[in-house]
């Protein structure tokens, strides 16, 4: 049953998943794979919330994973259009390539 | 009548004010009658406020005026305040008349010149100024009119000021008076200090009560005002900045380095002459330095070629002279001497000024000649200035006064056969140059056409100074000729009489003969060197020995080289080693620290996202870990 796992298990993977994220964010150069990283960050989130909720038994860890998932649509979506900008202004998604605020 | 006091000084004052701040707007005329009208009302008051006090002296012979107090602190309040005494009443009248004369001339002299305004608004300062500094109660008013003459003779030998050449002998002028300024403020804290006052009547009694004669503390001060009075009278160490002084106008010269504030030293030395009493080390140091001036002085004009460098050294040399007498403690000699050279020395200057604007503004007298029959008036003013200066026996004023010097020198107890011998030295050389000059410049063949003939303005005052530099010295006659001795009489009061070494009529009257010998050798070894066979004079200066000597006087015995290697070398090093000045570099420093801190931290600007997200990722771990520590 969900109420037998220990929450410090739930938050731990969630931590884990964070942290895979981050590591995602900082370390992948493509703009493309650093949103799909971002993504990652936010489901480890969702899920900290729900494990939360469940621990307590109520219903708004599911109420905020809603949330989350609404905002993380949205954010794609002009995270999408503003990677579409940065191509057409630099030709490559390369993110080390956008750096002209050097100095 | 001599409740007017106040406006002598006012008058010119007023005048100054007047011109300083509307001269330019104003048409020459109202300019001139500002500007010389100040003055001649000033002297009409001085005689009529002489007159007064001579036929009816009031009380003490003395008669004080307060005007304000200047300042109050600390118990101490000095006031303007001006006295009138035998002493100041001479100073007055002669600065005045004589001030009056030299204006009246300026007017024409200076009539062409587009500072005309300028030039009489800085006169009229300096009158106002030396009226203060010899009416002035107390030490520290003196002091006042002291520093005021100084800053209107930068003014005015800078006159011209577009000539770099006049700024530098101006700028030598106050620097080098400064030096003696300094030595006399000190010596004025060290009064004060010790006497509690400043106000010259009580510090003299003070002084008198409280020191005992020769001890150190009087020593001291006695030496640091004399150190004033050096600098502001041109005398030995500090000499140097009078005949570079030469670069503004005559009238200048005239007025100011000839018949007044060079003798501003004399006037201190005889006001204060109790002060001087109590430390004879000191006072005999003041004849020494006059001897020694005027020897030294004397010889340097022997080889001027500028006419008025000639009268500058004869200046020196001539206040080396009355320096000499304050050091034997000839009280009124010097001031005799003071008198009758203030209208002779003032009366060479003018006439100078006349032969410079007949010949193109040429300085060199030996570019001149043959002058006599071209402009007689100033011929023979100038020749009678000329007698007087080289004390031309019984007829002239100078002779007098001169004369009654060098009799002190020898006969005062505090005198002796070496200062006479020095002083008589230096009547024979003086005789010499000065008439070098009359004959270089009047004499032989003409050089040069006329360009300006002087009109009344310019020959009137020549001819009244030349009146004066004949009669002024039959107010002292000794007794071999009459015993005349309304002047010394006349400042009894302030300088008793001293008692004189018991000597026979006979000895003083040989001395008079010896004197006047040498007078009229001097004036015959001229007229055989400069007027029967030039050759002589030139072909020695043309010799090895004869040019080093030539070169050594001609330069004023090498002051200026030696004060170059000794203060201004050392000085212009010390600046050129600190050109990055230390002191500067901790406040830029500051700048370059800033600038360092800035390279650095702008490296963490990197402009790459990735950067952004690692420094947001570590901030939030250090966060988070001091909330777990602290927890």
């Amino acid at each position: 049953m969900i109420s037998n796992i220990p929450m410090e298990h739930g938050l731990i993977l969630a931590a884990i998943l964070f942290a895979l994220g981050l590591i995602g964010v900082l370390v992948r150069r493509n703009i493309v794979f650093m949103l799909m990283s971002v993504e990652v960050m936010l489901n480890a989130v969702g899920l900290a919330f729900v494990v939360g909720g469940a621990r307590w038994g109520q219903v708004d860890g599911q109420i905020m994973f809603i949330f989350i998932l609404t905002m993380a649509a949205a954010e794609v979506s002009v995270g999408l259009a503003l990677v579409l900008q940065l191509h057409h202004s630099f030709k490559t998604l390369d993110a080390d390539a956008a750096s002209t605020m050097k100095g | 009548m001599i409740a007017f006091l106040y406006l002598i000084p006012a008058l010119p004052f007023a005048g100054f004010i007047i011109l300083a701040l509307t001269g330019r707007r104003l048409p020459k005329s109202v300019t001139t009658l500002v500007g010389a009208g100040s003055v001649g009302l000033s002297a009409l008051i001085a005689v009529l406020i002489g007159i007064n006090f001579i036929t009816a002296p009031p009380q003490g012979y003395a008669f004080t005026q307060t005007l304000w107090t200047w300042m109050q602190f600390d118990g101490y309040a000095p006031s303007i305040s001006f006295t009138l005494d035998p002493l100041s009443l001479i100073m007055v009248l002669v600065i005045t008349i004589v001030g009056f004369l030299i204006h009246l001339y300026s007017t024409e002299f200076m009539s062409d010149d587009e500072g005309y305004s300028r030039f009489f608004a800085y006169m009229n300062l300096f009158v106002g100024s030396m009226l203060t500094l010899v009416l002035a109660d107390n030490l520290v008013l003196l002091y006042l009119g002291w520093e005021g003459v100084g800053l209107c003779s930068y003014l005015l030998i800078g006159f011209w000021y577009r000539d770099p050449v006049n700024g530098r002998a101006a700028r030598k002028a106050f620097i080098v008076t400064r030096i003696g300024d300094t030595a006399m403020a000190i010596g004025l804290f060290l009064l004060f200090t010790n006497l509690g006052t400043l106000n010259i009547q009580d510090l003299m009694q003070a002084a008198h009560a409280k020191w005992p004669i020769g001890s150190d503390t009087a020593v001291l001060a006695a030496a640091l005002l004399l150190g004033g009075a050096l600098g502001k009278s041109a005398q030995l160490p500090l000499q140097v900045w009078l005949p570079d002084a030469m670069a503004g106008p005559t009238p200048v010269s005239a007025l100011i380095h000839a018949a007044t504030m060079v003798t501003a030293g004399v006037y201190l030395i005889a006001r204060t002459h109790v002060l001087f009493e109590l430390a004879p080390a000191v006072q005999t140091a003041v004849a020494v330095i006059g001897a020694l001036t005027l020897l030294i002085a004397g010889f340097s004009a022997l080889v001027q070629r500028d006419i008025k460098r000639v009268l500058a050294y004869s200046t020196i040399s001539q206040i080396g002279y009355m320096f000499l007498a304050l050091g034997v403690g000839a009280w009124s000699a010097a001031m005799f001497h003071f008198m009758t050279h203030a209208f002779f020395k003032a009366l060479l200057f003018l006439g100078a000024g006349v032969v410079i604007l007949a010949q193109h503004e040429e300085h060199d007298m030996f570019k001149m000649g043959g002058l006599r029959k071209k402009l007689p008036a100033t011929f023979w003013t100038f020749l009678i200035g000329s007698a007087s200066l080289s004390a031309l026996p019984v007829v002239t004023a100078g002779f007098y006064s001169k004369d009654l010097i060098l009799w002190q020198a020898w006969s005062s107890p505090s005198g002796g056969a070496l200062l006479w011998a020095a002083g008589l030295l230096g009547a024979f050389i003086t005789s010499i140059y000065t008439f070098r000059m009359v004959f270089v410049t009047f004499f032989g063949e003409s050089k040069m056409e006329v360009s300006h003939r002087p009109g009344s303005r310019m020959i009137m005052p020549l001819m009244i100074l030349a009146v004066f530099s004949i009669v002024g010295g039959f107010v002292e006659m000794p007794d071999t000729l009459g015993n005349v001795a309304l002047f010394s009489d006349f400042l009894q009061p302030i300088f008793p009489v001293q008692a004189v070494q018991h000597v026979v009529v006979g000895t003083e009257l040989l001395f008079q003969i010896i004197a006047s010998l040498v007078s009229l050798s001097g004036i015959f070894v001229a007229y055989l060197l400069y007027f029967r066979s030039p050759q002589t004079a030139e072909k020695f200066a043309l010799s090895s020995v004869g040019a080093k000597i030539e070169r050594f006087w001609f330069s004023g015995w090498g002051f200026d080289w030696l004060y170059e290697k000794l203060f201004i070398n050392p000085f212009l090093w010390t600046a050129k080693i600190n050109k990055s000045d230390f002191i500067d570099s901790g406040y830029t420093g500051i700048a370059s620290l800033n600038r360092a801190i800035h390279a650095v931290l702008s490296k963490t600007q990197t402009g790459n996202i990735r950067w952004y997200a690692m420094g947001i990722v570590i901030g939030a771990v250090v966060f988070l870990g001091i909330i777990v520590a602290l927890h």
